[in-house]
């Protein structure tokens, strides 16, 4: 196992838990924010599930992102043979 | 575990055209769509039977959902926005058949879809703005912008592309996974967790391209 293969197995791992610290904080907020909204507001509860599933899903892109920068650096690597 | 994920798995060969198992799947799926509503709807009767009735729910509930997206009649756009939504949640619980795999799971099925909302976007904002005040709002609210909304026009469906990817991908090697590391009967609930992640990716992507969609025919901002 050469330094290329070690090193994008370790760029993989940061990628991935690293990316998923921001998200995972901020779709906590996101839901918090909803649940609070609905609880004040509870006939607006349809308009502010889905905004807040489209908003889930803009934030979870993120982590998707780092998601597949680490199946990249795993599965198909440009700097590996 | 030892295959990548990035990659389609071949099943067989029509001459030299290799055909992916999400190809096989999807085929499947189009033909199943196809007959059971052929089939279901051959004789629309005013006093619906149980199978129309419930087909009729499905299609007024898609409706009211992109009434209140779109902010206009959204008769048009259901032809696109509600064979989408229900070709996205076969696709996505196309797990729950044995033997099966979903077929957004791989890249080409989302790369396919997300092509068809970027043509469509913008065959809907022209047919309903005209050309001329369609790619005008390019150029607001100033014309030094205009490289970052072209950038954003092209990530957006990118980005929409991996999320359905990536999340449905992501489930698959969870349960290969758990599978691998606990046995037999341990994945069960991730099975049904996958029931409804598979759903609300579906609801995402149609909800998602319907907001594309309504800033280009100018209902709302986005």
């Amino acid at each position: 196992m050469n330094y290329v293969e070690i090193v994008s197995i370790i760029g993989a791992v940061i990628a991935v838990s690293f990316g998923a610290i921001m998200p995972a904080y901020s779709e906590g907020r996101a839901v918090a924010a909803a649940m609070e909204a609905i609880a004040r507001q509870p006939e607006a509860a349809g308009t502010l599930s889905r905004t807040l599933f489209v908003g889930l899903a803009m934030i979870e892109t993120m982590a998707i992102y780092c998601l597949v920068i680490a199946l990249l650096l795993l599965y198909a690597n440009p700097f590996v043979g | 575990m030892e295959t990548s994920p990035l990659m389609p798995d071949i099943l067989f060969y029509i001459g030299p055209v290799p055909i992916s198992r999400a190809v096989a799947t999807t085929w499947a799926l189009m033909a199943f769509m196809a007959v059971f509503l052929l089939a279901a709807l051959r004789r629309p009767a005013h006093d619906a039977g149980p199978v129309q009735a419930a087909l009729e729910i499905v299609v007024l509930a898609i409706v009211k959902q992109l009434r209140e997206i779109l902010d206009r009649d959204p008769w048009p756009f259901l032809p696109l926005l509600g064979s989408l939504f229900l070709f996205l949640c076969l696709a996505n619980l196309a797990a729950v058949v044995p033997g099966a795999t979903p077929p957004t799971g791989h890249i080409e099925t989302p790369a396919a879809l997300a092509l068809i909302v970027f043509l469509s976007v913008h065959y809907f904002g022209v047919r309903v703005r005209g050309a001329g005040p369609y790619l005008r709002h390019y150029l607001e609210p100033n014309p030094f912008l205009l490289p970052l909304n072209v950038l954003s026009e092209l990530t957006r469906i990118f980005s929409l592309m991996i999320r359905l990817f990536g999340n449905m991908m992501s489930h698959e090697f969870v349960i290969a996974i758990v599978v691998f590391l606990a046995g037999l009967l341990v994945p069960i609930p991730f099975l049904l967790l996958g029931i409804l992640i598979g759903i609300i990716q579906a609801y995402i992507f149609t909800v998602l391209a319907t907001v594309y969609i309504a800033a280009a025919v100018g209902a709302v901002e986005a």
